[in-house]
């Protein structure tokens, strides 16, 4: 029996800024100092405080070290695991308070949260079964076969108001009574672990963190629609959660909980990986069984739906990891307990990947109806360097923009349809003044430009002359009827593509001409980029009465496109000096090099 | 996997190094003096009988084991502080491995101090 037991973040964030030498340091040392029969390291999931990564928590004290790096490691071994003395100056700042320690949950960041799809994330080792297990681990499953029928699990889910997490937020247990309803000799259960919006990685960290709660999961949906075959759709760009994935369901069939006769009950169930490439399409439920069955990952014309012919023309149920994430625990705990979290039409929580200009970059899993501005400015900490918030973006390249009116808005399904956004997996990218929302919008429409499989001509060819006319306008040559001409675009895109990806894409474009039509104007008429990204409508200029003549600038100018006028400034020395914005190549270096803020740009 | 039974036996097996893992604020407390004066008096072999026992009994959820440095009365090492909520702390000095059992059956699970190895007894 250990004593103690060190966690270091084994995620793709924290592996990443070298957690895992981190690991290898922490058993030499213990080793060294004779402590391996009392010192336990283990490697889990994501804790979510990616920001801080990398992560090491040691309990029983609870002290949450950040930022670790390999040469503190010496000094921690010895004086908190060997001596008692925890080492106050490397733990997180927030959790020392004058002389004491708090909790790590009492800090803002954890404070708000409610972990349910994220509970085993950063606890339990996740290439251990036994650790899945002591936290009721499979418990749900035993359930099921042995206290329940099928219809009895469906109505459960049903009861609980769970809705796919994969962004559209169609209720789960309808989903499964579809399918259900469906006599066929072989059904199939799939999990779409395709996780492709830029910015999102809550399935990641959930595969990488406890795949075990998904395995468990799908084996309670296999047996609620008669399905005895699984199949778990995951990108190849994921290898630790994919390594993890195949560990675990190597674990679960070692232990007879995948495979034949479960529990005694008569109930075979299986799961295979299939690795995806990456393409964004496969996402889109269709087009992944398409891929699943070995074809080019296009999507298919609905109806028919998944739940009558799906998979190998199957009946089929497909559902996002963090929808999975959930089953095990309402199973347990009952639908009532689920369903008394959240919004009256959003049961339950929902984990956010935080990005952009934020200071908590990371995972949160907050109940539904938790308002925006608490996950930017409490759970998230705020916008860096004092800068001011100018939107959220919620739901990827599927998604829209949310501007600061709507920063109080409780979060859920309908709430952020409602403004023209949407949930999406997850991903929430928060952007300051300095963000050009013209350029946001570019930016995920190149994105869908580029995913677009070209089976469709609304998506693949309407998407490509958007994105001209963005280019048009972000370059100055845009008109004041171009702003309508996409406006009807989009429309028309979203009419007239044949899935979801080209449905939703124009709605970053959408969303931002709604809450941002401004900006647009000032690219078009003022031909000014208000938030000076957009580097063809820059100039930079000398403030020549400010300019001392030092030359600092023109000898950082890459272009020599800054040169000396004749014109002294009063009370200066040395003639000031000026930019030739023929020669300009907006590079910025100049601004960074003047130490008398003399040169702006706008 | 064959019977339910079999999958608690796993849990219960498992259960008590997660438990470790959880911030429970009610639990006791057992204080270990580890500076160099508990660790040259033999204060390593008593924690780890802590653990032990606690582990042996199925406590770990309730009582929680950890280090904490010296507090000033080396001539008593190994010192061994025990925190019930709600009731004063306790100090235990010269502690042996061989006394560890009667203090958690006596003191953690049928709360009555065993005096006789507390400070107060050892300084009359």
């Amino acid at each position: 029996m250990y004593r103690s037991n060190v966690l270091v973040c084994g995620g793709t964030g924290c592996t990443s800024s070298n957690s895992l030498t981190i690991v290898h340091k922490l058993q030499e040392e213990i080793e060294r100092l004779g402590l391996k029969d009392e010192v336990n390291v283990i490697t889990t999931g994501c804790f979510g405080l990616c920001a801080l990564g990398p992560i090491m928590v040691v309990y029983p004290e609870g002290s949450f070290y950040s930022m670790v790096k390999v040469e503190d490691i010496p000094e921690i071994v010895e004086e908190h695991l060997l001596k008692g003395r925890i080492v106050t100056r490397l733990l997180y700042q927030e959790t020392v308070e004058d002389d004491t320690i708090k909790s790590l949950n009492k800090t803002a960041f954890y404070e708000k949260q409610k972990r349910v799809a994220l509970r085993n994330c950063g606890v339990i080792d996740p290439e251990k079964i036994d650790d899945y297990i002591a936290q009721d681990g499979y418990a749900a499953l035993g359930k099921v076969l042995t206290e329940m029928t099928p219809d009895e699990v469906i109505q459960t889910i049903l009861d609980s108001g769970l809705r796919g997490r994969g962004g559209a937020g169609f209720p789960t247990g309808l989903k499964w009574k579809f399918a259900a309803a469906n006599d066929a000799d072989q059904k199939y259960v799939c999990c779409n672990a395709d996780e492709g919006d830029p910015g999102a990685f809550m399935d990641r960290s959930v595969l990488e963190g406890d795949p075990h709660c998904l395995i468990e999961a799908m084996a309670i949906a296999g047996y609620a629609i008669g399905a005895s075959q699984g199949r778990v759709y995951v990108r190849a760009e994921y290898p630790i959660a994919v390594k993890r994935l195949q560990i675990a369901i190597g674990q679960a069939r070692e232990y007879g909980l995948l495979g034949k006769d479960i529990f005694g009950t008569g109930f075979d169930f299986d799961i295979e990986l299939r690795l995806g490439a990456g393409a964004f399409v496969c996402g889109e439920e269709t087009a992944l069984m398409t891929s699943i069955e070995g074809k080019r990952g296009e999507p298919r014309p609905r109806p028919p739906f998944p739940a009558v012919k799906g998979l190998y023309q199957k009946p089929t149920i497909l559902n996002n990891v963090e929808t999975y994430a959930n089953i095990a625990q309402i199973i347990l705990k009952g639908p009532e307990w689920f369903s008394s979290m959240g919004t009256e039409k959003s049961k339950g929580t929902k984990v956010f990947a935080l990005g952009g200009k934020i200071n908590h970059t990371g995972l949160v899993e907050i109940p539904m109806g938790t308002t925006l501005r608490e996950i930017v400015y409490e759970i998230g900490g705020g916008i860096p360097n004092g800068k001011k918030f100018k939107a959220a973006q919620t739901g990827g390249p599927s998604g829209g923009c949310i501007p600061e009116e709507h920063l109080d808005i409780e979060i859920d399904y309908d709430n952020l349809l409602a403004i023209g956004s949407m949930m999406g997996s997850g991903g929430l990218i928060v952007m300051d003044e300095d963000n050009c929302m013209v350029d946001v919008a570019k930016f995920f429409l190149e994105f869908t430009v580029d995913e677009s499989c070209g089976k469709c001509t609304p998506c693949r060819i309407g998407t490509k002359r958007l994105l001209e006319m963005l280019e048009k306008i972000t370059t100055g040559k845009g008109t004041l009827e171009m702003l309508d001409e996409m406006e009807d675009l989009c429309n028309y895109i979203k009419a007239n593509s044949l899935c979801g990806l080209g449905q939703t894409a124009p709605n970053p474009v959408l969303s931002t001409l709604r809450y941002f039509r401004n900006e647009y104007i000032a690219h078009v008429v003022d031909k000014k980029c208000p938030a000076g990204v957009c580097k063809e409508l820059l100039q930079y200029t000398i403030e020549k009465d400010k300019c001392f003549g030092c030359g600092m600038c023109a000898r950082k100018c890459p272009a020599s496109a800054i040169s000396v006028t004749d014109y002294t400034a009063p009370g200066k020395k040395k003639p000031a000096y000026e930019i030739d914005n023929n020669k300009c190549i907006k590079c910025g270096a100049c601004i960074e090099s003047c130490k008398f803020k003399a040169i702006y740009k706008g | 996997m064959k019977s339910l039974a079999e999958l608690k036996a796993i849990r219960d097996k498992a259960r008590a190094e997660i438990d470790l893992r959880k911030e429970n604020p009610n639990a006791a407390r057992v204080l270990v003096g580890m500076a160099t004066c508990g660790i040259a008096a033999g204060a390593r072999p008593v924690l780890t009988a802590f653990v032990d026992e606690i582990a042996k009994r199925g406590l770990t959820n309730d009582i929680v084991v950890t280090q904490t440095g010296c507090i000033g009365i080396c001539q008593y090492e190994p010192v061994v502080e025990i925190e019930v909520p709600g009731e004063e702390k306790v100090t235990y000095v010269k502690v042996a491995p061989e006394m560890v059992p009667k203090i958690v059956n006596d003191h953690l699970v049928n709360k009555n101090v065993v005096t006789e190895y507390t400070i107060g007894a050892m300084t009359k």
